[in-house]
């Protein structure tokens, strides 16, 4: 595979160098050299954390804007389901949903509805009892990365299903070319909470294509759905999902819908890998299925998502309260059409942590980071550039970083060389020397 | 390679630095997983066993290019009968332990089943000595 395309990308000009980033960034995939940070691309899993922290706004997930729809002749949005609890007292989708065709779509079809078909389908792959338990969910991109560089042997536990925008999109691709619309001409694009799933539809791993033309983010859609929803009073009946789909935007939802009682369902990624650090040690194969999301509050705390992700929450029960009794619902064969829903590509593992290719000499390198990360003052204080002070022994035995990055060893040498100075100073030559 | 670590008696809480810290270590050498995942289960139950049953210990690792060798050794209350400790589901922990959800009498039948090869001396009144190892190429 070559060049790692990531969504998530610095502003340069905007970074001020302040370190922020580098200490909440799960794999320690930031640092700060001359005064700005520089995001490590093999290590970066996208999860936007450092999107959330900084301050300077100088992280950003680089998405397409809404123009860019204008490149299809027949526009098709698939709208995460986070997007319905963007707006304060809209409870019905359908309004939602209209407002996106006034912006310019042709179609929207719901994510949130192919999500209740992947339900089905992964329980029934849970039920055939040949994965090995727990079996994790792979709807989170960030965590299928994460899982990738830092807990590979975990990957065989790995859903390999495709995620449910994948497979709207498959829909809505396979539907529209059935009625006569020709696949050229068809863009379909993803509203999107999440900066995970920007990359992944770029740049898929365990498929060959993502059917995905193009991912728009929640946020800059918003402000423009902000003004047209106002004017809708007669909503289309555009919604065919009901509560199990749009509750998958919120953590446990997956679980939820298909569901399954004895599961597992961690967000924050922190939290994550505490999680998957027991899986790993053989402390939960009691345990049938694992949802693992990134954010807090799943994708209503995606980083691309504009209301705060406990709000999100409270008017999603809202909305599945109203959903209960809507019968509302819009009725098309798209599903007529079966896609296959599974990886078609194994999810490989990336040993982005291995010092050496060479294991005598990757000992060789470790024992001498030992010693290295020794000699520093393990406080952790991130003023080198580096998260923490074995990171920096890390980069220097890489050969990306000196020990006078450290502050403190720095002033160490500074204080040597002048003591040095001043015993230099003190010898004077012997043509002026007094006692001579 | 060489490391070392104490670890301290009773601490649930915190039981387990010394299996996290060497599973870090693993993945820097560029280890297999599957190898990584072995070490991991086996060196997490001793470490977990010398929390619960033996008040701490210490346990020193040595990573060669061919292989893995840990040993954990603690001056705890011993094993009366090896024999009867290494059956699956046998277990003498204490009734806080089994309440955090530890001592499921799987520890020593687990750390067997995913080690190339264990040995154990233990002594009652003196202590364990737990020796763990692994081939590094399948
Ligand atoms: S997106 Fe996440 S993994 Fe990537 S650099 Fe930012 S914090 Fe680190
Ligand atoms: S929790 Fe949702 S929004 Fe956040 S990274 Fe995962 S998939 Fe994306």
């Amino acid at each position: 595979m070559g060049e790692i395309l990531h969504s998530v990308k610095l502003d340069i000009d905007k970074c001020i160098g302040c370190t922020d980033c580098i200490k909440r960034c799960p794999t320690e995939a930031i640092r700060v050299r001359n005064g700005k940070a520089h995001i490590m691309d093999e290590r970066c899993i996208d999860c936007g954390m450092c999107i959330r922290v900084c301050r300077n706004h100088a992280k950003k997930a680089v998405t397409e804007p809404l123009d860019k729809i204008n490149d299809y002749a027949y526009k098709v949005a698939i709208p995460a389901p986070t997007l319905y609890t963007q707006f304060r007292n809209i409870v019905n989708p359908n309004i939602v949903l209209t407002a996106l065709k006034k912006l310019g779509f042709d179609e929207v079809f719901e994510v949130a509805k192919a999500a209740e078909i992947i339900t089905a389908e992964s329980k029934r792959l849970l039920d055939d009892k040949n994965m090995p338990k727990p079996v994790i969910s792979s709807a989170c991109p960030a965590i299928v990365r994460l899982i990738q560089i830092r807990f590979p042997s975990l990957i065989p536990n790995i859903l390999p299903i495709i995620s449910p925008k994948e497979a709207m999109a498959r829909y809505a691709k396979e539907y529209l070319m059935g009625i006569g619309i020709k696949k050229e001409d068809i863009g379909v694009f993803f509203i999107s909470p999440c900066a995970a799933k920007v990359t992944n539809s770029k740049q898929p791993q365990v498929i060959e294509e993502s059917y995905v033309d193009g991912v728009i983010s929640l946020k800059e859609i918003y402000l423009k759905l902000v003004p047209v929803i106002k004017t809708i009073d007669q909503p289309e009946r555009l919604q065919m999902s009901n509560s199990e789909g749009i509750g998958w935007a919120h953590t446990g939802g997956e679980g939820n819908a298909s569901g399954i009682e004895n599961h597992i369902a961690v967000d924050g990624i922190e939290n994550v890998i505490k999680i998957l650090e027991k899986v790993e040690n053989g402390k939960l194969d009691d345990v049938d299925f694992i949802e693992c999301l990134a954010c807090v509050g799943g994708c209503l705390g995606g980083p691309l998502a504009v209301e705060n992700a406990f709000v999100s929450s409270n008017r999603m029960d809202k909305i599945k309260k109203f959903n209960k009794n809507n019968l509302y619902k819009r009725d098309i064969p798209l599903f007529d059409h079966p896609i296959d829903m599974y990886w078609t590509k194994p999810l490989k593992t990336k040993q982005v942590l291995k010092l050496d290719d060479d294991m005598e000499k990757a000992i060789e390198k470790l024992e001498h980071l030992e010693e290295i990360y020794n000699q520093l003052p393990k406080i952790d204080c991130g003023s080198c550039g580096a998260p923490t002070c074995r990171a920096l022994a890390e980069d220097i035995v890489c050969e990306n970083a000196h020990i006078e990055d450290c502050v403190f060893m720095l002033r160490e040498k500074v204080r040597d060389m002048a003591e040095q100075m001043v015993t230099l100073s003190q010898k004077m030559p012997p043509s002026i020397s007094k006692d001579s | 390679m060489k490391l070392h670590f104490d670890v301290e008696g009773g601490e649930f809480i915190t039981a387990g630095i010394a299996s996290s810290k060497v599973k870090k270590t693993l993945k820097q050498l560029g280890i297999s997983p599957n190898i990584i995942r072995k070490v991991s289960i086996s060196m997490y139950e001793a470490e977990i066993n010398m929390v619960i049953h033996a008040n701490g210990g210490i346990i020193d690792v040595e990573i060669t290019p061919e292989n893995i060798d840990i040993q954990l050794v603690d001056d705890g209350p011993g094993i009366e009968n090896l024999d009867l400790a290494m059956q699956v589901g046998y277990s003498t922990a204490s009734k806080e332990a089994r309440e955090m959800g530890f001592g499921a009498g799987m520890g020593l039948p687990n750390m067997k089943r995913h080690s190339d090869d264990m040995t154990i001396t233990t002594e009652v009144g003196k202590g364990t000595k737990v020796h763990l190892a692994f081939k590094i190429h399948e």
